[in-house]
């Protein structure tokens, strides 16, 4: 997928400015939030779950290579193919090729963030396939050639009315005077038109929550059954994943499941928790001829052992973004690639590049929320200010930005030169706004100003202050002493001497 | 707002509630007073003595601090960061305590001085035992110090945003709103959601303006929402932001560092009012 990730502010800039977006993204951060405090309220052993969680993916990232030997053993064991892809090139060549080794036209697909990052359906339609997404918000978007805003709601973005208009448009099958206003009209009508696609399909691609390397098997979940559909009708199945998504056994897998839902949509599991574990075997009454898992690195590796290497820990459930100030203010597209959110402030910039991604670990206040409901205890934050770090070493962060760090810090390391500055500027600019007590504008300040007002100083610095309180009682001492003169010291010491 | 504080007096736990390690009779307290209280409010860091004081600790300001490296950090300048925190680690040795009101800062040398020196073999240490001293202003008052009361009177309804670091790197969320409904005549009202972010975020908030924008405005919406006369936080950063914001939105509510009512010392203007706002406004009851 092209990255407009660049032109994050301009992106925020429209997002920001957009009513309907503004309705949508309230309504869901209302319900994402609520649930999940109830899911994990309602479960007394959740925060040790969460740590459980961490320590299995730990081990296994530790272990990355003999798992995923492990794990491609049994795929191959149980019948599959892997095909083990460094880029995304490598990985759309793979799909490819497959579909056209089976002689394929139309292909199902259930809800793939890496098949996103590998941009997949472009990629088929350039190579004459039809790609027909099945999850009802991925359907959604493909009707309108959007990405997706959301990693688990990718038309979270979207109110009703403009899904009923883009089906009036794309439907044309159906009778043009039809109810679409509820929810319930609209589900039904993408269900009978999928239906049909799931028989047409010729090959069938899911994503994976997880892979197991005991098994070799592949688990998704769902809440529509979609993905179950659309990886046992046709007569290929192809699993698209990433090399991280691999857990040693089943019991693992179990143990992040319990995390999983209740994070991200505050279930206590999703509707459809679905393995599948190569193709059709002799006795098996349905299933898939072929099994293919294409496994995919595209810069994952590259993550392994640096300061990100916790960033793989990540499940995709979403919480980080239903949690996040700034995903609610701009929504998921001003993020420009793949993955939003906090999780993608991270993500993002190590598969596509700081210099494309800067901006995603700029933007963030570190105000910690996401860190603080990652089912998976991922640092996001700290990882953000790695990313600064990265930048700031290479120079990347802009001129008058750095200018204005290394004017701070040259005082900062000065006490006594920060003191007289700071206290020069506090007498000025109180002075200047000591009616008001706001000022409207500012040299220098309008990013501040453009929004709001800015508090006026006190006047003086507290240093000043406290140093003026400090040397009262010696100034006031001499100020005595002076004002009673010297013959006034002798007469009272005789005066005292004449008392004892 | 009428500022209605009178005689203030904090009152102290008994030797039967002190906890395991038990906070020294009289400690030494250092005030470390951070770069926003310094600069633009002086009364919060006076507020803080006087807390510190009537709660028994003899309070020293180490003339050597500026500010707690934040700007830095947050900016990815690590090498900088660390010599501005080594200066902090030397000019805090040797206090029984460092005190701080910003749970920001005191979030930094708590947690992240720490970490910054983890692999120094000169500094770990220093870093390590001032983090342990180190504590926000209000949790060393409730947690350290076990003040359950601040003797005084504060008549009126007041909102409590909580700000970020406070809360999630230093537990801060019960502490305050304890201290402050001993105040006689004090009403709290909590807003819908008070631990959301401001949109403050130190640099962020300069460097992403449109999106700290929509984030204070909809933290401003919710304080007006309360009703209620003041707002208060822990952080001087978060504060300056919301009262800047309240004050282009033309509400009426007053603003204000948690330890100046919690001190009673709420004689001057709210944060981002003047003299005029000051005069305008209706006198006390």
């Amino acid at each position: 997928m092209d990255s407009t990730s660049r032109s994050f502010k301009d992106n925020a800039k429209t997002a920001l400015s957009d009513a309907q977006l503004r309705r949508a993204l309230d309504n869901m951060k209302e319900g994402f939030i609520a649930k999940r405090a109830k899911a994990a309220a309602k479960l007394p052993e959740f925060e040790a779950l969460r740590d459980q969680a961490r320590d299995i993916k730990n081990h296994t990232l530790e272990n990355l290579d003999a798992y995923l030997e492990l794990y491609a053993d049994k795929v191959e064991a149980a019948g599959g193919t892997v095909h083990w892809c460094a880029t995304a090139d490598e990985a759309r060549a793979a799909v490819v090729e497959i579909c056209r080794s089976v002689g394929a036209k139309t292909v199902t697909k259930g809800k793939s963030m890496i098949a996103e990052e590998l941009a997949l359906n472009e990629h088929l339609e350039a190579n004459g396939l039809v790609p027909v997404e099945t999850d009802l918000g991925e359907y959604i978007i493909q009707l309108r050639g959007e990405p997706p805003s959301h990693i688990i709601a990718p038309a979270i973005h979207l109110n009703k009315e403009q899904v009923a208009s883009d089906f009036r448009a794309r439907h044309t099958e159906f009778p043009a005077e039809r109810q679409l206003e509820e929810p319930q009209q609209l589900v039904a009508e993408a269900r009978a038109v999928l239906r049909q696609k799931y028989l047409d399909a010729d090959v069938g691609i899911t994503g994976a929550n997880f892979l197991v390397a005991e098994t070799g098997s592949s688990i998704i979940v769902t809440n529509e059954g979609n993905g179950d559909l659309t990886q046992s009708l046709p007569k290929v199945h192809i699993v698209v994943a990433s090399i991280e998504k691999v857990v040693p056994t089943l019991e693992d897998a179990s143990a992040i499941l319990r995390v999983l839902a209740r994070s991200a949509t505050g279930q206590e599991f999703s509707t459809y928790t679905t393995l599948s574990t190569g193709p059709k075997r002799p006795e098996d009454p349905d299933g898939p001829e072929q099994y293919h898992v294409i496994l995919l690195d595209n810069g994952r590796s590259q993550m392994l052992g640096s300061e990100f290497q916790d960033m793989l820990r990540c499940i995709r459930c979403g919480a980080c973004m239903n949690h996040c100030p700034v995903y609610h203010s701009v929504g998921g597209h001003a993020y420009g690639w793949v993955y939003p959110g906090p999780m993608g402030a991270v993500l993002t910039p190590s598969l596509i590049g700081v210099e494309e991604a800067g901006h995603l670990p700029n933007a963030s206040t570190f105000c910690g929320r996401c860190e603080a409901v990652c089912p998976m205890r991922i640092p996001l934050p700290k990882m953000m200010r790695h990313w600064r770090e990265r930048e700031f070493e290479r120079h990347l962060a802009p001129p008058a930005v750095r200018a204005g760090l290394v004017m701070w810090v040259f005082f900062a390391k000065r006490p006594e030169l920060y003191r007289f500055a700071t206290g020069l500027k506090a007498m000025v600019l109180g002075a200047l706004g000591r009616q008001r007590g706001r000022f409207a504008w500012m040299p220098l300040g309008r990013g501040w100003t453009a929004h709001r007002d800015l508090p006026v100083p006190e006047g003086r610095t507290f240093m000043e202050l406290y140093d003026e309180r400090q040397r009262a009682p010696v100034r006031d001492g001499i100020v005595r002493a002076l004002r009673r003169g010297p013959e006034t010291e002798r007469r009272d010491a005789a005066g005292e001497r004449d008392a004892a | 707002m009428p500022p209605a504080a009178t005689q203030v007096s904090a009152t102290r736990a008994t030797a039967s509630e002190a906890p395991a390690t038990k906070a020294p009779q009289n400690p030494r307290v250092a005030l470390f007073v951070t770069c926003l209280v310094d600069f633009f409010r002086p009364s919060v860091g006076f507020a803080t003595l006087k807390l510190l004081e009537q709660a028994g600790c003899t309070v020293e300001v180490p003339r050597a601090q500026t500010c707690c490296g934040q700007p830095a950090y947050n900016s990815g300048d690590r090498a900088d960061t660390k010599a501005i925190a080594a200066q902090v680690i030397r000019a805090f040795a040797g206090y029984d305590y460092v005190v701080v009101p910003s749970g920001s800062c005191a979030g930094m040398l708590r947690k992240h001085y720490p970490a910054l020196f983890k692999d120094d073999p000169e500094l770990a240490a220093q870093a390590e035992d001032l983090g342990a001293r180190t504590h926000e202003l209000v949790s060393f008052l409730a947690d350290v110090l076990k003040v359950k009361a601040v003797a005084g009177a504060f008549a009126g309804t007041v909102t409590y945003h909580d700000s970020c670091s406070g809360l999630r790197e230093l537990g801060i969320k019960q502490q305050p709103r304890r201290l402050l409904k001993t105040l006689d005549g004090l009403t709290l009202t909590e807003m819908a959601e008070p631990e959301v972010c401001c949109g403050f975020g130190g640099t962020f908030c300069v460097k992403y303006p449109d999106i700290s924008n929509q984030m204070v405005d909809a933290k401003a919406a919710d304080v007006e929402a309360t009703g209620a006369d003041l707002l208060l936080a822990g952080d001087l950063g978060c504060l300056l932001n919301m009262a800047g914001k309240l004050k282009r939105r033309g509400a009426s509510v007053e603003v204000r560092h948690v330890a100046e009512v919690l001190a009673g010392l709420t004689e001057q203007p709210g944060i981002g009012e003047g003299v005029r706002d000051r005069q305008a406004r209706p006198a006390a009851e």
